[in-house]
């Protein structure tokens, strides 16, 4: 009995010990100079969104002061976030249209920075063609137009006299939910086939697609969709189909080469337009060039122009400064499009304004 | 009453008049329940109200145009489910086919003697583990294990019975038969279980009078045990219906969500509940009320197949079990 109480003392004794100290250090803690803990979130499109998490891992190292989230939920959501003020920032490859910009609430109001840009492939997956498909212009729009439904028409055939293409049904697998991948995709079409816009399916985050074409969400969705159907092909962002392992077609430019994509290709895409007006909303619909890959698109962040908290507006100026300098390279690592310098330059500026 | 009994009651019996706390007890349990009943009316109600509220919107600018148009275009306001319907009762009816057979063949077979009776219940009990399945596990385990199983027979098919309007496109993927069979498993857990307990109910001497008669096992199952039990299984096909027409998740991942209607059991579809889960996210004000209109019809449906069912219910127990 006695023994017991004097082991429970000393217990006591050593917890005494062990604890007090501890807890009267920790108010004692070195205040750190940076802001402690701020939280910014972020919503919107899917065709950027391996790039932004990687950023976001990245930059933890640079300020492990910030904490970063990004959901990645279309476009359409993304901007639809934004205009609600939900998000302290939202993301979009289809920048503010005319119409969007007038919701912005004047009292923050709204800046769009390009980010980076992307190459929108076709992926399929045809059994029998494990690569090298060649589509040209017209057949493409055609395809997802639903005007040529067979792999083996003689359209297609005439451009892949090497490869046996299956009498299959060509399904098309595209996006259900609003995006601003659609819209890159829609946006060129309605360039390549003059009846897209009116008697096809449209240019929008959101068409109206022939029946047959299933609709999967997010470009992850459509690369997975197609990884699974055979016959399938579908309109993704590079990466997308890179990381599955989808083969991608080769599309006919404008100047009527077949282009494989690659950064150099879609860099020199972004090149063709020269003019960057000062709201920096470029759409590069249908590159010129011989070597320019056709489908490309810039990806915006959207910021407000003056935000109610200096330390958020502080924290998002530098990590975009950041992802402008240094995240460059590892977007090119990617396999996304850096962008040219002079847009980095005319973003920075843009950026710098932001209160 | 409770003077009857306080005459009789003394402390020393057993048995003795309910207590104050007993009455008190009892008419709280009583309130209990009628408020639960009440309350489950009024939540049916209110939820009722709430999409037709929602929904009106819609019902007035498409009236009944919504149930026989075909496109779901946000940009011009056009918005139509008839495909939906389709693909809603054509996979939710394959499923009640396949799902009905096996679930009606498996009560059969753990009720009627073919089995030991704990090895029936071992074998119950597994059946019943299907329900707890998750149906997002399903969707994959179809995506990855079905629809590959399914693509060679799918191709000899539609390469020799092509004609055939069933089978009249390739499964490139996935399809209403994937989505259709998927359906059928998830639903045959409910058709098995309640069937087992309609098959349970009737009266073992029910059985012996049957062989008395000189029946055989197959005539006893056949002509006698199915008819009594009638009721009961359909109530358990009205149950699955039910729950198939409401399947989301498993479907929005297998049936590949496009807008057509086709009678091949291999060519892409979609349904009313997927299409609900897969555009709710991100529909604009004009597509919210749209879908709410969307979410009536899978509603009025439901309600549909349950009258149906129960008048079809009703006329069975007329007809075969004697009563009025």
């Amino acid at each position: 009995m006695k023994a017991s109480r004097r082991f429970a003392g000393a217990v006591l004794a050593v917890l005494a010990a062990v604890v007090i100290p501890v807890w009267a250090e920790t108010p004692a803690a070195p205040p750190t100079a940076q802001t402690p803990g701020l939280k910014l979130t972020g919503a919107g499109a899917t065709f950027p969104a391996p790039l932004y998490q990687r950023w976001i891992l990245d930059y933890r190292e640079v300020r492990p002061d910030l904490t970063f989230t990004y959901d990645a939920k279309g476009s359409g959501e993304g901007v639809k976030r934004f205009l609600a003020g939900t998000v302290d920032f939202g993301a979009s490859d289809a920048a503010l249209s005319d119409a969007e910009l007038k919701q912005v609430d004047p009292q923050r109001g709204a800046v769009m920075i390009p980010m980076t840009a992307g190459m929108v492939v076709l992926a399929y997956n045809i059994p029998g063609v494990a690569e090298g498909l060649v589509l040209s212009r017209e057949v493409y729009a055609d395809i997802f137009a639903g005007r040529i439904r067979q792999w083996n028409d003689p359209r297609i055939s005439a451009a892949n006299p090497g490869l046996t293409l299956p009498a299959k049904p060509i399904v098309p697998v595209v996006r259900r939910d609003s995006s601003g991948t659609t819209f890159a995709m829609t946006n060129h079409l309605a360039r390549v086939d003059p009846d897209w816009a009116q008697q096809g399916p449209g240019v929008g985050k959101l068409v109206d697609w022939p029946g047959a074409a299933m609709t999967a969400s997010g470009n992850a969705g459509v690369a997975q969709r197609v990884k699974i159907t055979d016959g399938s092909i579908g309109y993704m962002e590079y990466e997308f189909a890179e990381r599955l392992g989808l083969p991608i077609a080769i599309l006919h430019n404008k100047a009527g080469q077949p282009i494989i994509p690659s950064p150099a290709a879609g860099q020199a895409a972004l090149a063709s337009v020269t003019a960057i007006p000062a709201d920096l909303r470029v759409f590069v619909a249908d590159p010129d060039g011989p070597d320019a890959y056709p489908i490309v698109s810039y990806t915006w962040l959207l910021l407000n122009a003056r935000y109610a908290d200096p330390a958020k507006a502080a924290a998002l100026k530098d990590a975009l400064a950041w992802g402008l300098d240094q995240g460059q390279l590892v977007a090119k690592e990617m396999g996304y499009v850096p962008l040219p310098a002079a847009m980095i330059v005319k973003a920075a500026e843009v950026l710098a304004r932001v209160e | 009453m409770a003077n009857l009994f306080a005459s009789a009651g003394s402390a020393s019996s057993v048995s003795g008049p309910p207590s104050g706390g007993d009455y008190a007890a009892d008419s709280i349990f009583r309130g209990l329940a009628w408020l639960s009943a009440f309350l489950i009316i009024a939540l049916t109600g209110y939820i009722l109200w709430e999409i037709l509220r929602e929904a009106f919107p819609a019902m007035q600018a498409y009236g009944l145009g919504f149930i026989t148009g075909t496109t779901w275009n946000v940009n011009t306001g056009q918005f139509g489910v008839l495909p939906e319907i389709w693909g809603t009762l054509y996979s939710s009816l394959l499923a009640l086919f396949l799902g009905g057979i096996f679930g009606i063949a498996i009560a059969i077979f753990l009720t009627q003697d073919f089995l030991d009776h704990r090895v029936a219940t071992v074998f119950r009990t597994i059946i019943e583990m299907l329900a707890a399945i998750p149906s997002v596990v399903f969707g994959l385990w179809g995506i990855f294990v079905l629809i590959p199983l399914l693509k060679p027979g799918a191709e000899w098919l539609h390469s020799q019975f092509g004609w055939f309007p069933l089978f009249s496109t390739d499964l490139a993927g996935p399809g209403m038969a994937p989505a259709a069979l998927v359906l059928a498993i998830m639903i045959l857990p409910t058709v098995a279980a309640i069937s087992v307990d309609a098959f349970r109910r009737i009266p073992y001497k029910v059985k012996e009078a049957a062989y008395g008669m000189g029946t055989t096992r197959w005539e006893a199952i056949l002509k006698v045990m199915l008819p009594t039990a009638s009721s009961g299984l359909l109530a358990a096909l009205v149950l699955g219906f039910g729950r198939a027409l409401g399947e989301t998740m498993a479907l929005a991942m297998l049936i590949g969500n496009a807008n057509q209607i086709s009678l091949s059991l291999f060519s892409p579809a979609n349904t009313l509940a997927s299409l609900l889960a897969s555009t709710f996210p991100e529909a604009g004000q004009l597509e919210v009320q749209a879908l709410m209109y969307a979410a009536l019809v899978l509603l009025v449906i439901t309600f549909i197949v349950n009258v149906l069912g129960l008048a079809v219910q009703q006329y069975t127990i007329r007809k075969f079990e004697g009563k009025k």
